[in-house]
């Protein structure tokens, strides 16, 4: 419904805006102000009546007092709608509720036409939803005006009628032919119920409303709940008007238990935890009177701050409050516990802490003596000044905050040293002031060691172990050496000093690298110039072999060539016989073949030497 | 005194041998001569490479290699083609003593 979609933007407002606290903080100016820029009218008027109500009613739910003015063009929407006797049921509905938030001027004759109307359709209904805008609408002529009576005669046939929808798991059906039930439809099915006890001009059986009585147990039997308390209605089903989620479902059905109880005399024994882990789940969002109606309310404790410091001797302070902001009857928080958080150790306390009237909240004067620096997780648990109120309000146990504590850390006895390697003996030892100016000059070669050590003191004099503590020299040198900065960095989450500081230079003298050692990262290229021509290479040519002066390779070819010279002269000499050519033809030919060939070779050498340069 | 008596003996010794010499075949000398014209050939390389440096050291290898193969091939045709002629007895040849003796325990 329109009002559950209402409730659905508002809580996700809230939601939105305060989700990551496990403490939840009442309804501030922040949601305010989402909301007004949320519900922000185009051309003075939101569009159909039923945007109107829901951003009207947001407005009136968060206290917002300067809302945009959209109440002329919604009047004159609303008396158009009532007067027109073709409009939808639901139509007329949102028209009387937008009417009771903005009181336009509504003739008598108006709201006659309107009553009349409503009942027939009330007699002729079938669906839940036709009796819900019937009844609903007539609520709404109740309240708005005296000049109709809008009571209804059966009540009885119509209360039987709705329960008719009802089944045994404590869910509604939205109509007898859909066999499909939700908690949504419950919600509505409530509300229509209360507006049928109210309305009814004589007393209704008493056996019906104890079965109704029933319903909503079973219904709250089927509430979710997560681990750390938060309950809802969830909707297993899509039904007709789409899947509206947890939210709209657990508003419905908060909605028609409000309704509920508020017509009934008896009281609702609802379990009370069930109801803060609803209003948990709102995180602080509900019709103004529905939570007080309910029978209990809901009390969130709350902290402003959830980080102190120590040094600064900051007060824990503590504020009690109703979701919606509004302050809580007299009582007194107690410190219960103090875990430290990561351990199972807990120191038990019970220290009551002092009201200050003026800002209302509770401060803890003095810190207990065994709070350090660091995380802790304090258990508060509130214990009412009056007895009474116990029945009304409802606190939830005990309230564990997961609290932080910083403080300033001092350093002590800081000093640089370089040792040689195995020994350990000091060969240069500097004293530093931390935080303060250092510029030290050291210097060590690969051998030696590099040792620096401080001593970290909190404000109430105990060591403390820093998380993380760097020292800021390259990792890996790549094994070039020279002259080095040194950066301290001191630094936790609870320190509030934590620093970073240069310490001064060492120069190291480190050897060659050896084969297989890392290379130094190449420099970061502009990544731009690696699209563009590259540049221009020179390509260095092998000096040409030296060659000796050409006279002297061509006297000793010309002196190659004498022993063959004097061979054949030897040979002339020893009358060696070389008239042995065949004269037949075939042997002729391959004496002349063979000769040829071997030429052939000596040719391919000339050749290679003079022309083929490979 | 000595001195001229080692020239006399040098002297005395290069004649008998020139005249032993003489006595070899004819065939053998044409032999003897390609072998001398190849070791000739071959020196006159490894003399020129001497003086202008390895460079082409392929051409150097060639040049050499070649001279000395056809020089060894020839001498081992002159081992078998004494063989044929004189027989196992003969002593009056200039062929290289090692080689001979290694003919001599195949045969």
């Amino acid at each position: 419904m329109a009002r559950n979609l209402g409730f659905l933007v508002v809580a996700l407002l809230v939601l939105a805006s305060s989700c990551e606290s496990a403490i939840f903080s009442p309804v501030s100016d922040s949601h305010r102000s989402a909301a007004l820029e949320l519900f922000s009218p185009i051309d003075g008027s939101f569009g159909n009546l039923e945007e109107t109500y829901e951003a009207l009613k947001t407005f009136e739910v968060l206290g917002i007092e300067k809302k945009p003015d959209i109440r002329t063009s919604a009047c004159a929407s609303v008396a158009d709608t009532l007067q027109s006797t073709s409009s939808a049921l639901k139509d007329l509905f949102h028209a009387l509720r937008v009417n009771g938030i903005l009181k336009c001027d509504l003739k008598d004759e108006a709201f006659r036409g309107i009553e009349s109307r409503l009942k027939d359709s009330l007699n002729a209904a079938s669906s839940l939803l036709d009796f819900y805008y019937s009844v609903g609408g007539l609520m709404l002529v109740k309240d708005q005006t005296s000049v109709v009576d809008v009571h209804l005669g059966d009540a009885d046939k119509v209360f039987r009628s709705i329960k008719a929808l009802s089944q045994s798991d404590g869910r509604w059906r939205l109509s007898s032919n859909n066999p499909e039930s939700s908690n949504d439809a419950a919600g509505i099915a409530l509300e229509t119920l209360a507006g049928v006890i109210s309305l009814a001009s004589s007393e209704i059986d008493h056996s019906l409303i104890a079965t109704l009585k029933n319903d909503i147990a079973k219904l709250f039997d089927g509430i979710e709940r997560y681990d750390d308390g938060t309950c809802y209605f969830d909707e297993k089903l899509v039904d007709a008007r789409g899947h509206q989620g947890p939210l709209s479902a657990s508003a419905s059905v908060v909605c028609g238990i409000t309704a509920f109880a508020a017509v009934t005399s008896e009281s609702l024994n609802l379990p009370g935890e069930k109801i803060l882990g609803l209003a948990k789940f709102f995180l602080g969002i509900g019709t103004p009177g529905s939570a007080k109606d309910l029978g209990s309310v809901p009390l969130i404790l709350s902290l402003p701050a959830t980080v102190l410091s120590v040094t600064k001797k900051d007060q824990l302070k503590v504020r009690v409050s109703t979701v919606l902001g509004s302050s809580a009857p007299p009582l007194s928080v107690k410190l219960m516990q103090i875990f430290i958080s990561g351990s199972k150790d807990a120191s038990i306390i019970d220290q009551k802490l002092k009201f200050d009237p003026d800002n209302s909240v509770h401060v803890l004067e003095k810190l207990p003596p065994n709070v350090n620096v660091g995380s802790y997780i304090f258990s508060f648990e509130v214990v009412f000044d009056d007895p009474e109120h116990k029945k009304n309000y409802v606190t939830g146990g005990r309230t564990k905050v997961p609290i932080h504590f910083t403080g300033i850390i001092k350093i002590d006895s800081a000093e640089i040293a370089v040792l040689d390697s195995d020994l350990g003996n000091i060969e240069t030892q500097k004293k530093l002031e931390l935080p303060g100016e250092n510029a030290v000059a050291l210097s060590a070669n690969h051998l030696q060691k590099l040792r620096l050590s401080f001593q970290l003191i909190t404000p109430a004099g105990q060591a403390f172990k820093p998380h993380q503590d760097f020292l800021g020299l390259v990792e890996k040198f790549y094994y070039l050496s020279g002259s080095y900065e040194i950066q301290l960095t001191v630094g936790d989450s609870v320190m509030e000093n934590s620093f970073l500081q240069p310490l001064g230079h060492i120069e190291l003298d480190l050897p060659d690298a050896p084969e297989k050692a890392a290379r130094p990262p190449p420099q970061p290229v502009d990544p731009y110039t690696r699209y563009g021509p590259k540049a221009e290479i020179t390509h260095i040519f092998r000096a040409p072999e030296k060659r000796p002066p050409r006279e002297l390779s061509l006297a000793f070819l010309g002196l190659v060539f004498l022993p063959f010279l004097g061979f054949l002269a030897g040979l002339v000499h020893l009358r060696a016989n070389l008239k042995n050519w065949p004269k037949s033809t075939v042997p002729a030919t391959f004496a002349c073949l063979f000769h040829l060939g071997i030429a052939a070779v000596l040719l391919l050498y000339a050749f290679f030497w003079f022309k083929v340069h490979l | 005194m000595g001195r001229s008596a080692t020239t006399k003996d040098a002297q005395d010794l290069f004649h008998s041998l020139r005249s032993a010499y003489a006595a070899t075949p004819n065939n053998l000398k044409i032999i003897d001569l390609y072998i001398v014209f190849a070791v000739v050939t071959a020196v006159i390389q490894v003399v020129y490479m001497a003086i202008v440096g390895s460079f082409p050291f392929n051409s150097f290898l060639s040049g050499v290699l070649s001279c000395v193969g056809t020089a060894v091939l020839a001498v081992s045709l002159r081992i078998q083609v004494n063989k044929e002629i004189q027989g196992n007895a003969s002593q009056s040849k200039f062929s290289v003593p090692l080689i001979d003796q290694y003919r001599a325990s195949l045969v």
